[in-house]
């Protein structure tokens, strides 16, 4: 059993008025790939926004540790720093902000300070993996990248940050199916090279099919449903979500 | 926003707010009077030809009125403002020669620093006068002349000045061209002769140090036909409560098939009154080139303008301005389209944080001969909190049935997204901020030399730090 890194104890979290999360308990080890699966609706993003701490998501009880830490007290940019990561359904846009200066930066902010020319050494390499141009680095942030564009771009943050925990939120949403590989062989890339932890929240299977996956598990309506191995996935992907919803 | 983040943004400005002593400093008496004005005259030596053209404007000053629009400058008191102080030592040429302190001033705002790696070209002036001017040996042997304004009236090219001097600004545009014509003092002289194309930039560097002064240097700059230069404007002065005044006339002349670039880093203190003029004369196929980047000024009244004379002649203008708690920044831009064929870009960011307010003016007039005019006009607004204001007013006036002309204005805020997301990279939501603002001044930052670029980062960081409640 490895050590622990992330625990979840009977989270609850709302939006407004509206609970999302209703008890939710999720323990993730160092170096281990869970994936969480759900209907629309069930709260899969709603947890990765919690966890990354934004704003509006009010958590009224239940604890949240990293490595120990109390991870609910902490500040998005703490969270960072602590080694937590997550990529965006949708990455924002931010004009005249270039990709090489932002993910440099974002380097620095979580300790992982290079000189120049390491840094656009280790870009470039983590560029090809991804199949994507290095002009791509001199670009401004996301603007006018397409859906498949935008996802590579954050799968190369994860590269070049290094997280502990990495979450993905729904990163293989909308991407055809060569997208889809390229992405998954990025975050391949990203066990073997870093062997950190990964949290991927999903609704398709397409892009688990070459990674090497722990623990699924399955939320509806708010609270973990269902648990297992990587043989849950092929369950779900052959007969859906139907039996947990009425269960 | 609270008092203690108003207090945090002042000590932040230190490398532009040390403030030399001035007690050996010559200075005339405050105010304006007709023997202030014939003093400051005996001082500089005048021709007569100026001094009686200082006296005359000071005739149009007395009859003309505070303009009627635009932000209050009713804290602006001609009685109590030093028209006039000389530092205590003559212009040199080398910066060993500069006095220590006025030496450690520019030290610390990166002059000297440029000059060896950057420019072809200083000239720094303290108060009212020069006190370094400097060219290198390879620009003044192509035949370029760059010096203070008083050594020009007396050298080669007298009489072309006596021809030119506030033709452009005349006198009777407006009460501060008056003002100017009448006690003017300092600035820089530029020709570049003809086919000669200046691959390093010029610089000139105006600090105000005295307390309640006004500062009036005069700019004129010929770039002959087929000629290139760019010319590089800095300004800072060190706050106090009192009001400062900045009243300063830049005249260009661009040759046929001339190419100028005048850029621009204004970071004058938040006491300072900042009615500049600016107009820039082009003629056939020459091109004029505006980069403004307007951070400081308690008051600015800032629209360079541009008179395309000749066909086929073109202009860009690509400008920022940052207005941050108590600050009122009128600025923007001016267009006269003359010749065919002629055309006109202009790009215009604004920011307000803290309660500033941006006024964005921009003026594109095609004249009847402009046939196949072409402007194309582009404001956008910043906003970073609710209390700041930000306005853009577009005036069109076009006389052809051709005209190609179009305006474009949009207004935003830094959204909570962009900010999550940037702190889920580990930024501080300070750092996001600031970076997003950058990104957003990047295509101004991209126009000016390296070095003016991490300045204008550097000013937007500084801005930026103690924002956040």
């Amino acid at each position: 059993m490895s050590q622990e890194l992330l625990n979840v104890h009977n989270l609850c979290v709302r939006i407004e008025e509206k609970e999302i999360l209703k008890g939710l308990d999720l323990s993730i080890g160092e170096g281990e790939t869970h994936v969480i699966m759900g209907p629309n609706g069930a709260g899969k993003s709603t947890l990765g926004n919690t966890l990354m701490g934004k704003e509006e998501y009010e958590v009224t009880s239940g604890e949240v540790t990293f490595e120990g830490e109390n991870l609910l007290d902490m500040a998005t940019d703490e969270r960072a720093k602590k080694g937590l990561f997550m990529t965006f359904q949708n990455p924002i846009e931010v004009p005249g902000v270039r990709l090489s200066e932002f993910t440099r930066s974002a380097c620095e902010a979580v300790g992982n300070r290079m000189s120049l020319w390491n840094f656009k050494k280790a870009a470039q390499e983590q560029m090809k993996v991804l199949n994507m141009d290095p002009s791509y680095l001199d670009r401004e942030l996301n603007l006018g990248f397409s859906g498949g564009e935008k996802k590579k771009a954050e799968i190369f943050q994860l590269l070049m940050l290094k997280p502990k925990l990495a979450i993905l939120d729904e990163t293989d949403s909308g991407l055809d199916v060569d997208a889809v590989r390229i992405v998954s062989e990025g975050v391949r890339a990203y066990q073997e090279q870093v062997g950190g932890s990964l949290l991927i929240i999903t609704h398709s299977t397409k892009i688990l099919e070459s990674l090497k996956v722990d623990k699924v598990h399955v939320i509806v309506d708010g609270k973990v449903v269902a648990e297992g191995d990587e043989k849950l996935v092929g369950e779900i992907n052959d007969n859906g979500f139907e039996k947990y919803m009425k269960a | 926003m609270s008092e203690e983040k108003t207090y945090v943004e002042d000590i932040n400005r230190t490398i532009y707010d040390v403030i030399d002593d001035d007690s050996d400093a010559f200075k005339l008496e405050q105010g304006l009077t007709e023997e202030i004005v014939r003093q400051i005259s005996d001082q500089k030596q005048d021709p007569e030809w100026m001094r009686d053209f200082r006296l005359n404007c000071l005739k149009l000053y007395n009859k003309s009125q505070h303009p009627n629009w635009g932000p209050s400058i009713e804290g602006l008191d001609m009685n109590v403002i030093y028209t006039y102080v000389r530092p205590n030592t003559k212009m040199q040429h080398t910066w060993d020669e500069v006095p220590e302190d006025i030496k450690n001033t520019f030290e610390r705002l990166g002059i000297p620093q440029a000059e060896r790696t950057s420019l072809a070209g200083v000239g720094a002036q303290y108060d009212s006068e020069l006190v370094y001017h400097n060219m290198q040996k390879e620009v003044e042997e192509q035949g370029v002349v760059y010096c203070d304004f008083e050594s020009a009236l007396k050298g080669e090219y007298a009489d072309l000045i006596h021809e030119k001097f506030m033709t452009l600004l005349p006198p009777t545009d407006h009460r501060y061209n008056a003002l100017h014509g009448a006690v003017w003092s300092g600035g820089s002289f530029v020709y570049v002769p003809k086919g000669v194309k200046v691959s390093v930039p010029l610089q000139s560097y105006f600090r105000l140090n005295a307390k309640g002064a006004g500062q009036f240097e005069h700019t004129l700059i010929i770039v002959e036909d087929d000629a290139d230069l760019h010319f590089i404007e800095g300004c800072s002065a060190p706050k106090y409560n009192v009001a400062n005044l900045h009243s300063g006339c830049v005249e260009l002349f661009v040759g046929k098939n001339a190419k100028l670039r005048y850029s621009t880093i204004e970071s004058w203190s938040k006491n300072m009154y900042n009615l500049n003029s600016k107009r820039a004369l082009v003629e056939e196929g020459g091109r004029m080139e505006w980069v403004s980047g307007s951070f400081g000024s308690h008051v600015s009244y800032l629209y360079p303008s541009t008179i395309l004379k000749g066909d086929n002649s073109t202009m860009e203008y690509t400008g920022i301005a940052f207005a941050g708690a108590g600050q009122d920044l009128d600025t923007g831009m001016k267009v006269v389209h003359l010749g065919k064929n002629t055309s006109s870009v202009v790009n215009t960011k604004s920011i307000s944080k803290n309660g500033g307010i941006n006024t964005t003016r921009t003026s594109v007039q095609v004249m009847p001969q402009a046939k196949g005019a072409k402007s194309i006009v582009s404001c956008e607004s910043l906003m970073l909190d609710s209390e700041s204001k930000s306005d853009t007013i577009p005036v069109m006036d076009i006389r052809t049935d051709d005209a190609d002309v179009g305006h474009e204005a949009t207004i935003g805020s830094i959204s909570d997204e962009a900010v999550f997301y940037m702190m889920s990279r580990g930024m501080s939501e300070e750092d996001a901020r600031a970076l997003i603002v950058s990104g957003f001044a990047d295509n101004v930052s991209r126009e000016l030399p390296m070095e003016y670029a991490a300045e204008m980062n550097n000013l937007i960081r500084l801005e930026m730090k103690g924002t956040i409640g």
